[in-house]
């Protein structure tokens, strides 16, 4: 039932990026002058292809720290000539950054706790459980994956809105909390797992609960990560939704006060614009460079990560 | 109690009252109550994530047919059967071509885009030269950034008059087409982005297939005399046929479903250039507040990605049955 995995890239937890293969020491010694001029081809190509892909948002670093002046400029100016943090205090008091800020961070760590908690006791029931649906219940977890959630934006606003929720947080939460990725994911971990240590946790009477959170969670921990931060990612970059559940600025994420900075500035401000979109990508870039092979592992394991 | 551990496919190791061999009263009494603390154990485990999978994904998903046959408006009151109206409407509506012809120009620009571009810097990423991992990590960046902060982003990056594109178009004697204003350049600045975007993706993705290349072959066809490009197309890129399969589904469930990058940059517009399928449910569902047709348009949007995804399984069943 490999539905959503790859066909063969990317095996689900430990794999990150794919290692190096080892060097060849016979190939690297009696390179041809060719082979020399085709290396150096090559890395003049990957040079030009990180300075295209990586240009954009150390210019995005720039820009937010010059003066008006600077930015509106031709010939371009490349460098500001002093490192000024006018457009992200200009920023926070056209909207309420630091209010952005911390739903952002509450909304994200809530959601992403909750969905691995909701997805590590889901697919826990579903193979330690000896239940006679449970391959139904199986079915309709991994059958959500192919519905789309852009097709249930409508009904489901209706329906937040009717239960009070709209410029609420549990309206920009719960409906986006069921697991079926994560669940999915971490199923498939848990039929890897040896029965006879969670046999020996049962003989010394450890219930379901505890065997859950004391044996099956710590061998499991590649997964959990992997899930976690794809669902950290995910939380914080998600827009549409947040979007139409909220329009009061003290429940908005970040993503959503740009559009709020956008419509009050236009387009005439970038500096301050830039300043605030630093402020929403910033956070998650950090996240990737520091915990990169585990976020990768995540993210290349699956098609549909919402 | 080892049936609770067994693993599926294991199923009813328990004891069966219909067995050939009935259990003595006992053992079935204490079956009954183990099987009833199992049901209470999935049901408050499994329970919470199937509630809600229910609530706030199938709910919605048959409301949103139900919604498609309703003439309504957002907050309205008021709803009225229409039966298939809201789809003839679609399907004869003037605008119809206009945004099938954006979203298809946009899903093949993207899809193929990003294949052909992710496989090029794959190549370039697998080879052992200084440097690649800083390469990779910059490529893969922006994948995991918010599509609408990129579009902002890169929105001053367009600018006509201040931005650096048009510095670097100068630099080869070209001048900045009016990327904001006149179409077909506003989409062609949408697909631009939403290709820095993903690129890294595919690159990784395409790394792992061709690091699974057996280096053997290709020593074989260097030793048979192939150059590179025929080594390419003869062994690498038809070992890397699933791996190209896999995105292409990848690809093009999420770029018939993307909106944040579109929202950020052009609103759909100018004069509907960029409002694709997706952008057009949006606009009817919640600028317009037409919710019965935005549904009528999210049931045509969901057959197409189904389609896809269709396609994908009994793809992924032959694999199975071939390995």
């Amino acid at each position: 039932m490999s539905v959503q995995t790859p066909p063969r890239p990317a095996a689900p937890a430990p794999a990150g990026p794919p290692p190096a293969a080892p060097p060849a020491p016979a190939a690297r010694r009696g390179r041809s002058p060719k082979a020399l001029l085709l290396d150096g081809g090559g890395v003049l190509a990957m040079v030009v292809a990180a300075v295209v892909l990586g240009m954009p948002l150390l210019w995005m670093a720039l820009a937010s720290l010059k003066r008006p002046d600077e930015l509106y400029q031709v010939p371009l100016q490349w460098l500001p000539e002093r490192f000024d943090l006018a457009n992200y205090a200009q920023a926070a008091d056209t909207i309420p950054l630091g209010t952005l800020f911390a739903n952002s961070v509450g909304l994200t760590v809530a959601g992403a706790g909750l969905k691995v908690v909701l997805g590590l006791c889901c697919a826990y029931a579903l193979v330690f459980l000896d239940v006679p649906f449970r391959r139904t219940v199986f079915l309709v977890v991994i059958a959500a994956l192919m519905i789309p959630p852009q097709i249930t934006i409508i009904p489901n606003y209706t329906f937040v809105a009717s239960l009070g929720w709209l410029n609420t947080y549990q309206g920009i939460l719960v409906p986006g909390l069921a697991s079926a990725f994560g669940t999915f994911l971490f199923r498939q971990h848990f039929l890897t797992l040896p029965a006879s240590v969670l046999e020996a946790a049962q003989l010394d009477g450890a219930g379901h609960w505890r065997r859950l959170w004391r044996f099956v969670v710590p061998m499991s921990l590649p997964t959990v990560a992997a899930v976690g931060l794809v669902a950290v990612v995910t939380e914080w970059n998600d827009y549409l939704w947040p979007f139409l559940v909220v329009d009061k600025p003290d429940k908005m994420t970040l993503p959503v006060g740009l559009t709020l900075l956008q419509n009050v500035d236009g387009m005439s401000n970038w500096g301050v614009l830039l300043a605030a979109t630093v402020v929403v990508t910033l956070p998650v870039l950090l996240v990737f460079l520091l915990l990169q092979r585990r976020l990768v592992a995540g993210l290349t394991t699956g098609a549909v990560t919402g | 109690m080892a049936a609770v551990l067994a693993p599926p496919g294991a199923d009813r190791t328990g004891p069966d009252p219909a067995g050939p061999r009935p259990p003595a009263p006992t053992v079935r009494r204490a079956g009954a109550a183990r099987r009833r603390r199992a049901l209470g154990w999935f049901a408050l485990l499994a329970g919470p994530n199937v509630v809600l999978l229910v609530l706030f994904v199938y709910r919605p998903l048959v409301e949103s047919f139900y919604l498609s046959t309703m003439q309504w408006n957002l907050g309205s009151p008021v709803a009225r059967f229409v039966g298939l109206g809201n789809y003839v409407e679609w399907f004869t509506a003037d605008s119809t071509i206009r945004v099938l012809t954006t979203t298809a120009v946009f899903t093949l620009a993207t899809v193929g885009g990003a294949l052909a571009l992710g496989l090029g810097l794959a190549l370039l990423l697998n080879r052992r030269l200084p440097g690649r991992g800083l390469a990779r990590t910059v490529a893969f960046a922006p994948y995991v950034l918010s599509g609408y902060a990129v579009g902002i982003l890169w929105l001053f990056i367009f600018d006509p008059r201040y931005g650096l594109m048009s510095t670097v178009l100068g630099w080869f004697g070209a001048t900045s087409p009016q990327w904001y204003t006149s179409p077909p350049w506003p989409l062609v600045m949408v697909v631009v982005v939403y290709l820095w975007k993903n690129l890294g993706y595919v690159a990784l993705i395409y790394l792992a297939g061709l690091q699974a290349v057996p280096q053997d072959l290709r020593d074989a066809a260097a030793l048979d005399g192939a150059t590179p490009a025929r080594t390419l197309r003869s062994i690498v890129l038809p070992l890397l046929a699933p791996t190209t399969f896999f995105l292409l589904v990848t690809m093009l469930l999420a770029s018939l479903q993307s909106f944040d990058i579109i929202k950020a940059m052009t609103q759909g517009g100018p004069l509907g250039s960029t409002t694709t399928l997706m952008y057009q449910i949006y606009q009817e569902g919640f600028v317009n507040g037409r919710a019965g047709y935005a549904s009528a348009g999210a049931t045509i949007l969901f057959l197409l990605l189904l389609a896809v995804t269709a396609v994908q399984l009994r793809y992924v069943e032959q694999k199975v049955h071939y390995a």
